[in-house]
This record gives C-alpha cells, sequence and structure tokens, in this order.
C-alpha cells in the first residue's frame, strides 16, 4: 500500500472494528456506482476530504481496495498520482502539493479519468507545433542542390 | 501568501486562466487545480467543471486585512495551510493590498497602501477583519493612531463586503468573554449595511480560510450562510453529526476521565466536557495539520471554539448537560437533536443563568488553578 499517506494509516483497524464503519458503505457506494457505469456509463466521484473518517480508515479504504495494473504519475504543480485499483474501473487519484503533502484523494469510478487523456486543447497545439518544428528542419532549395553536388 | 510581493503583482485586468497560462500550467495542471479548489471549498466534485470555468474567467480582487483586538492565530493559521503551489497560485492572483503583519512596507507606508486600495477599488474590494473591536476606551486598541472603531468604518465604508475572520472578529471572541474588560464587540455589531461572512474559529482551520477566499475569487459572490453568518459550506454540519466517536455516544459509551479505559478505546468525550453537540464547525471531515487529525481524534473534548461566547459556556471540561447556564447563548445558535440531555438546561430561567454569569466573573488564581473543574 504504497500509495497510503503515512500519517494517515499510523493507527490501524479492522474493517470490523467499532468505529463509524465507514469502510463498508463506502465499498457499498462504489459498488453502485461500478454497476452504474457498466450499463449506463454514467461516471462518479468521491471526495475522500468529505467524509468523517475514523483514524486508519482511509488506510482501509485503500488496502481492500488493492492496487491494479496501471499506476500514473503525472508531474505537475507538484505530484498527482492515479492508479486503478484491483477493481477495474475503480481509480484512485492523489493530489500532492510540491512539498508531497496530500492535497485531495478522489475516488473516480470511470474507465480512464480525464486527467489521464491527452487533453483536447493541447492536442491542437501539440499538432501546430509538429508542423511547426518539421517545418523549421525542411531544408530550403539551395541546400538540398549543394548536398547533391558534394554525392 | 506572496501576493504582497511587488514582483508578483499581475495585470489588473489578468484572469486566473490567462495566469496559470503564463506559469506554463498545462491543462491538466488546471484540471488539478480545480478538482482541488472544488475540494477546498467543499463543493461537490459535479461542481468541477463549474469551477473550472469560473476560474478560467477569474478576475483579481483587491483585499485589504485588518487585524484589531487578536492574538495573530488566525493569520497564522492562514499562513501554515499548507504551502502549496495551489494555494500561493490563489494568493498570487488576489491582491492583498494591507495586512499590517504580513506587508514589508510600515508606519505613513503602510497606511497609505490602504488609502490607495481604497480609493482605487472603491465599492470593489474585499475587507477581511480579524480581532474584536473595542468599544470601552478607543485607546485599548489603535493602528497608526486610529482607532479600532473608526478605521473599520472607514475601511468598511468601500468593500464590496466584509470577511470576518475568527471568533474575535465574527462574535467577539476572548475579548468579549465575561467580564468583558474593553468592551469588545464583533464586526457585524457595528457595520450593518455590507454583507458580512463569518469565518469562526479560534483559529478558524486554514482551508475554510482559504476557501472562503477562494469563493469569493472564483464566483465573485460570498457564499451562501447560516443564521449567523457563516457559510453553510464548512459551518453547516454539526461535530456530533459527523463524529466518528458518535456510535459510542448513541451506546452510552463514555470516557470518564482522560486516563480511564474508555479514553484508551477511544469511547465518547461527552462527559468530558465535549461541545461538539452544540458546535457547527468542518474539523471532523477537513481536519487540521493537513488532514492529520482533530481535537477529538486527539482524545480532547471538542471547546466549541466556532460558537458565539464559547469562553462562556461553563468550563471545557464541564459536561454540557450539567446545568450552569453559561452555555445559554449557544444553545440560543442552535443544538444539536441528539443531545438531549443539553436540552434540559434550556429550561434554565434567564435569572438563574445571569446569576451563574455574574458569580463567574470574579476569576482568581486559585480558580484557574481548579481549571476544569471550576
Ligand atoms: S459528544 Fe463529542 S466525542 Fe462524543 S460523539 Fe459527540 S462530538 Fe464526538
Amino acid at each position: 500500500m504504497n500509495f497510503t499517506d503515512a500519517t494517515r494509516s499510523r493507527v490501524e483497524i479492522s474493517a470490523e472494528a467499532d468505529l463509524t464503519h465507514n469502510v463498508r458503505p463506502l465499498l457499498h457506494e462504489i459498488r453502485h456506482a461500478l454497476q452504474q457505469l457498466s450499463q449506463t456509463g454514467e461516471t462518479h466521484v468521491i471526495d475522500l476530504r468529505r467524509i468523517p473518517m475514523a483514524p486508519g480508515e482511509e488506510a482501509r479504504i485503500l488496502e481492500l481496495l488493492g492496487e491494479g495494473e496501471i499506476k500514473a504519475t503525472l508531474t505537475v504543480l507538484g505530484r498527482s498520482t492515479i492508479i486503478e485499483t484491483a477493481y477495474a474501473g475503480v481509480w484512485i487519484i492523489t493530489h500532492y502539493n510540491e512539498s508531497d503533502e496530500i492535497l485531495g484523494r478522489f475516488i473516480e469510478i470511470t474507465d480512464a479519468p480525464a486527467i489521464l487523456k491527452s487533453q483536447k486543447e493541447e492536442i491542437a497545439l501539440a499538432a501546430a507545433q509538429l508542423f511547426k518544428m518539421l517545418s523549421a528542419d525542411q531544408p530550403t532549395k539551395e541546400e538540398t542542390r549543394n548536398d547533391s553536388d558534394q554525392s | 501568501m506572496t501576493a504582497i510581493k511587488a514582483e508578483s503583482r499581475r495585470p489588473a485586468d489578468e484572469t486566473l486562466g490567462e495566469a496559470l497560462r503564463s506559469h506554463g500550467i498545462s491543462r491538466r495542471g488546471f484540471l488539478k487545480f480545480c478538482a482541488t479548489t472544488a475540494s477546498l471549498m467543499a463543493l461537490p466534485p459535479a461542481m468541477i467543471p463549474v469551477v473550472a470555468s469560473a476560474l478560467e474567467k477569474a478576475r483579481r480582487p483587491s483585499v485589504i486585512w485588518l487585524s484589531f483586538q487578536e492574538c495573530t492565530g488566525c493569520t497564522e493559521s492562514l499562513t501554515r495551510s499548507h504551502a502549496t503551489t495551489i494555494e500561493s497560485l490563489i494568493f498570487d492572483h488576489i491582491s492583498l493590498d494591507y495586512h499590517h503583519t504580513l506587508q514589508a512596507a510600515s508606519g505613513t507606508a503602510a497606511e497609505a497602501a490602504r488609502e490607495a486600495a481604497m480609493r482605487d477599488n472603491h465599492g470593489q474590494y474585499l475587507l477581511i477583519v480579524d480581532g474584536s473591536i473595542p468599544l470601552g476606551n478607543p485607546g485599548y486598541s489603535t493602528i497608526a493612531g486610529v482607532s479600532n472603531l473608526d478605521m473599520l468604518r472607514e475601511t468598511a465604508e468601500g468593500a464590496a463586503g466584509i470577511i470576518a475572520i475568527g471568533t474575535c472578529a465574527a462574535y467577539g471572541g476572548l475579548p468579549h468573554a465575561a467580564p468583558n474588560p474593553t468592551g469588545a464587540v464583533s464586526v457585524s455589531e457595528i457595520i450593518t449595511d455590507k454583507p458580512i461572512v463569518n469565518v469562526p474559529g479560534c483559529p478558524p482551520i486554514p482551508v475554510v480560510i482559504t476557501g472562503v477566499l477562494t469563493h469569493f475569487l472564483t464566483f465573485g459572490t460570498l457564499p451562501e450562510l447560516d443564521s449567523i453568518g457563516r457559510p453553510m459550506a464548512f459551518y453547516g454540519q454539526n461535530i456530533h453529526d459527523r463524529c466518528y466517536r458518535r456510535s459510542f455516544y448513541d451506546r452510552g459509551l463514555f470516557a470518564e476521565t482522560f486516563d480511564d479505559e474508555g479514553a484508551r478505546k477511544g469511547w465518547c468525550l461527552y462527559k468530558l466536557g465535549c461541545k461538539g453537540p452544540v458546535t457547527y464547525n468542518a474539523c471532523a471531515t477537513t481536519k487540521w495539520n493537513n488532514g492529520t487529525s482533530f481535537p477529538i481524534e486527539s482524545g480532547h473534548p471538542c471547546l466549541g471554539c466556532s460558537e458565539p461566547d464559547f469562553w462562556d459556556m461553563g468550563g471545557f471540561y464541564r459536561t454540557l448537560s450539567m446545568p450552569t447556564g453559561h452555555f445559554s447563548t449557544a444553545l440560543g445558535y442552535g443544538v444539536a437533536i441528539g443531545a438531549a440531555a443539553g436540552l434540559a438546561s434550556a429550561l434554565l430561567g434567564r435569572s438563574e443563568r445571569d446569576k451563574a454569569r455574574s458569580a463567574h466573573e470574579k476569576v482568581s488564581v486559585d480558580d484557574l488553578d481548579k481549571g476544569g473543574s471550576s
């Protein structure tokens, strides 16, 4: 569970521990959202900052969700990690600041989080930039003639 | 809080979207910024696209921050909110034209900056106040020889809105505690013709302060408020209703002392004086120290610091249901429905309450030594 904030996981409790029982309802919320995603394509986001977690609960939820096949790191405004859990369609997105403190953690139920995809505006810009780069590299007619003279 | 530095100033007509792009922030960076900003403002994730389009167009407001009878704890809290790129981008984007603790200028130059900001942005600037205002004698608290009362009236006149940060500015706070030697009052007891947002807490949670400022920056409006002027997004929920120890309260499992079995097992702190049932704040979800914990999680009862007159609620370690009469004001402002025991004391007669209050006015060293048992 290497993506868990160390400060939050210092008190370990089990899912059966007699505290607020956030673990089970949250997993049910995820299950409902997954059903919705598979039937209608509707996505869902859970902001973990808005839930009154008991010590160790968030770590327990992350532990139960596990890690799947994809782990991506975004490096803008500090690090962000985008991890698909062991349950396809359930992603954990954690945003850090430049001091590596957690700014926010979200559970996204989606086929691919929007932040992972290349952004439309930037795709258009990339095409223009590539065109500009290739045009700058284009040899002039004079250079082409000189090259063939030498050969 | 780098906005005070002259070099961080940007053109007033630059939008936040343009500012982010000129910082070289990518579209993905902007999405991250919007997601964490929406979370900061306690908005549901579904609002992220709305926040994105508002932030794209947000313009740079002028902010004047006045500090009156206060301990600087609110400013300390704010400047210790995670020193992030994201929050500094937000604060780079407000023009903090006057804050006497943070600004480099002092004396005449500082006052000139305040006057210039008031003149140039008349009717549009945001006024932030921390600290209460003494009405007893103008000399109790002055800035550059001007009494707090005069400075507040003068600066509020051209403000678009006022944010009263901390329980002192919002409700009088500690200076207002009985016997209130300086005649301290809140901002809203003086200014009655401007929109005022109360952001109480002793101090308020840092992200609650930045969340309210960000709301103004993002939408150009002040957030929805409860009956005593607090933003619903952060103060709409009762600590007791969101407390992770609530299941113990419901089953009657209480810590009786700070080191008994109940305390060790994390049971409810009601009998140790917890004011969670009469307190509205975001501590149970947002937490403190970058989301690490909050007082109840650390084993200490809630003091109710975001409620009016929390200093006079009859003792921090006194159980709410004990009939002291000192939490009469808090009851007036709203009691958790679940706190049935607390309701009994609402039946106390006014005269009894007044008697209890005046009996409490003279505090000796002995009284202080008795601490919670007083
Ligand atoms: S009384 Fe205090 S500790 Fe007990 S459940 Fe309510 S808020 Fe939590």
